[in-house]
C-alpha cells in the first residue's frame, strides 16, 4: 500500500494545461526527489498534492483514500504539510509564532516546539525576533520547523535550496535526513539534480509537465537523466 | 484654557469615532473586505438596542447582553453565507455586495420604523458631569465612552498578540493562502472575525444610538467617520485607529469652536490634510 499516489495527474492555470497524466508512487518513509528544469511541472504537482490546486478526488491518493478536490486545511490535518517555496514565513510573526502556526491541524506526534529545536539550535535562540530578520537559511529551517510541528506523514519540500549559500544547503539536507530518519515520508522538489539524487532514493523527472524518467537514484546514468531533464 | 477644554473634549469625542472605526478596521485588516454597509450594521445595532428597551423597559446598556450575540451572529453569519463567496475576485465585488446589504439594511429599518428619529434614553449618566478648576468640566458620558473604546481596543491587541486564535488572525493577514497550507480554515477564521468586529459594532451602535439622534440613513455619515479614523491612524493598527478617532474628535471641537456651523467640515479637512501628508496614516501596519 503506497502513502501517496497520483493516478493520471492532471492539472490546468485557467485553460493551461501545466500537468499531463502524471503518475507518481511514494511508499510510507521513503524520500523520492522530482526534478526538472524550470516549468517542468514540479511545484504545480506539489500543490495539486497540498490541494491548493483542484483536481479531481481520484487523481490523487493518500493512505488509499483519494483527497482531490479537498481544501488545504483539511489535507493537512490528514498528515501532508508542505515547505512552499521561497520559505514564505509570516512576517508579522515571531519565528516562534510561526512555528506555533503549524499546530493549527491539531494533530498529535513526535513533534513539538522542543524538538524542532533541537533539530534547529539556531532558532532556539532567535525564537522572539520577526521572522524577516532571519537569514535566508534560518528562514528556511524555521519553515521546515513550522511544517513539522503539524506532524506530518507526508512532508513536501519545495525547492529548499534555492537562493541559499552550499554549506547551508547541505546543513539543510543534513537535517532532512534526521527527519526522513523518524518515519517521515518525504518528497522533494529540487533543480540541484545532485543535491536531489544524493538525498533521495528514487527519483522522478518532470519535462514540460509530462513525466520523462522514474528510476531509483542508484542506478543511473548521468546521459539518461540530461536527455530527460532537457528533452534531448 | 478655552482651547484646552476644545482639546480635551475633542479628544474624548474621539473615543466614539474609534468605536466605530474598530469593526471596520479588523475586517479589512484581516479579510481585506471594504465593509460598505459597517454603517449600516452600527445602526442596526442601535435599533435593536431600541426595540429591546421598548419591549423590556431595561436600560440600553442592559441591552447589551442580547445586542452583542445578536450581532456577533449576524456578523458570522453574513460572512460565512455571502461575503466569503466575495473574495476571491478582488476588491470590487465585496464592495458591491456590501453596498448592496447597505441598501437592505437602510430600507429595511424604513420599513419597519418609518423615517423619525430615535434616540436610546441613558438616563442620569448622560448629563453627568465631572467639574475640574478652571472652568473645565468633563461630561460623565463621553468619558465612559473613550474609555470603553480604550477598553475594547485593549482587548483586541491581547486578543491578537496573546491568543492562538489571534495569531492566525495575523498570520492569515500576512498571507492568506500560506496560511491555508498551514491547517487553517481562513473561510471559516474570516467568519469569526467579522462576528468579533460586530461585537464591538455593536458597542458603538448603543453607545452612539444614546448620546445622538438616528434614522434609517444614519449609516453612511457614520461609515464615513469610521472610515477617516482608520485611515488617519493607519491601516491595520489599533492603537493608531484610537488616535485617527481623537485626531477627527480635536479637528471637529476645533472647527465648532471657531464657528459652530464649520464642525463637520474641519473633521473632513484633517482627514484630507493628513491624507495629503501621510497617504498611509499616522501609525500603518498592514502590509499589502
Amino acid at each position: 500500500m503506497s502513502l501517496l499516489q497520483t493516478n493520471n495527474l492532471s492539472a490546468f492555470y485557467g485553460d493551461f494545461q501545466a500537468l499531463f497524466d502524471i503518475n507518481v508512487t511514494v511508499e510510507q518513509g521513503e524520500t523520492v526527489a522530482i526534478i526538472g528544469a524550470n516549468g517542468a511541472g514540479k511545484t504545480t504537482f506539489l500543490r495539486s498534492v497540498a490541494g491548493v490546486l483542484h483536481t479531481v478526488p481520484e487523481a490523487v491518493a493518500f493512505d488509499d483514500q483519494p483527497i482531490g478536490g479537498k481544501t488545504p486545511h483539511e489535507i493537512v490535518q490528514l498528515g501532508i504539510a508542505m515547505v512552499p517555496e521561497g520559505r514564505r514565513l509570516f512576517p508579522s510573526l515571531s519565528v516562534e509564532e510561526n512555528l506555533l502556526l503549524g499546530t493549527h491541524s491539531e494533530r498529535s506526534g513526535p513533534w513539538n516546539l522542543n524538538r524542532v529545536y533541537e533539530l534547529f539550535p539556531r532558532i532556539r535562540d532567535l525564537r522572539h525576533l520577526p521572522a524577516p530578520s532571519l537569514s535566508g537559511g534560518q528562514q528556511q529551517m524555521a519553515a521546515i520547523g513550522r511544517a513539522l510541528m503539524s506532524n506530518p506523514r507526508l512532508l513536501l519540500c519545495d525547492e529548499l535550496s534555492l537562493g541559499l549559500a552550499p554549506v547551508v544547503i547541505r546543513d539543510i539536507y543534513d537535517c532532512l535526513k534526521l527527519i526522513a530518519a523518524e518515519g517521515t515520508t518525504v518528497v522533494l522538489v529540487e533543480q540541484d539534480i545532485n543535491r536531489a539524487l544524493d538525498a533521495s532514493a528514487r527519483f522522478y523527472c518532470f519535462q514540460e509537465g509530462r513525466m520523462a524518467l522514474n528510476a531509483p537514484t542508484k542506478d543511473f546514468d548521468r546521459a539518461t537523466i540530461t536527455a530527460a531533464y532537457f528533452g534531448m | 484654557m478655552e482651547w484646552f477644554n476644545v482639546l480635551i473634549q475633542g479628544s474624548l469625542l474621539g473615543g466614539i469615532y474609534a468605536l466605530f472605526a474598530i469593526g471596520l478596521s479588523m475586517s479589512f485588516g484581516i479579510m481585506r473586505l471594504v465593509n460598505i454597509a459597517h454603517g449600516d450594521l452600527i445602526v442596526l445595532s442601535a435599533y435593536a438596542a431600541l426595540v429591546i428597551t421598548d419591549s423590556t423597559g431595561v436600560d440600553p446598556f442592559s441591552s447589551l447582553v442580547i445586542v452583542v450575540p445578536v450581532m456577533f451572529a449576524v456578523g458570522y453569519a453574513l460572512q460565512r453565507g455571502l461575503l466569503n463567496f466575495t473574495l476571491s475576485g478582488g476588491l470590487l465585488p465585496p464592495l458591491l455586495v456590501t453596498f448592496g446589504i447597505s441598501v437592505i439594511i437602510q430600507n429595511g429599518l424604513l420599513q419597519i420604523f418609518g423615517a423619525y428619529d430615535h434616540r436610546l434614553q441613558g438616563g442620569a449618566v448622560e448629563t453627568a458631569a465631572l467639574h475640574f478648576p478652571a472652568g473645565i468640566s468633563i461630561g460623565v458620558y463621553p468619558l465612559m465612552v473613550f474609555a470603553v473604546a480604550a477598553v475594547a481596543i485593549g482587548c483586541l491587541q491581547l486578543l491578537f498578540y496573546r491568543t492562538r486564535i489571534g495569531r492566525a488572525f495575523r498570520a492569515v493577514s500576512d498571507d492568506a493562502d500560506t496560511a491555508e497550507l498551514m491547517g487553517i480554515d481562513n473561510l471559516k477564521l474570516y467568519a469569526l472575525a467579522l462576528g468579533i468586529a460586530m461585537i464591538f459594532t455593536a458597542i458603538a451602535g448603543v453607545l452612539f444610538a444614546i448620546r445622538t439622534i438616528f434614522d434609517p440613513a444614519a449609516g453612511p455619515i457614520r461609515l464615513i467617520l469610521a472610515f477617516e479614523a482608520v485611515i488617519i491612524g493607519g491601516l491595520g493598527s489599533m492603537w493608531g485607529t484610537l488616535i485617527g478617532g481623537m485626531v477627527l474628535g480635536i479637528a471637529q471641537s476645533l472647527g465648532a469652536a471657531l464657528n459652530p456651523t464649520w464642525q463637520i467640515l474641519a473633521g473632513h479637512v484633517a482627514f484630507l490634510i493628513i491624507l495629503i501628508i501621510r497617504p498611509s496614516g499616522l501609525f500603518p501596519r498592514t502590509r499589502d
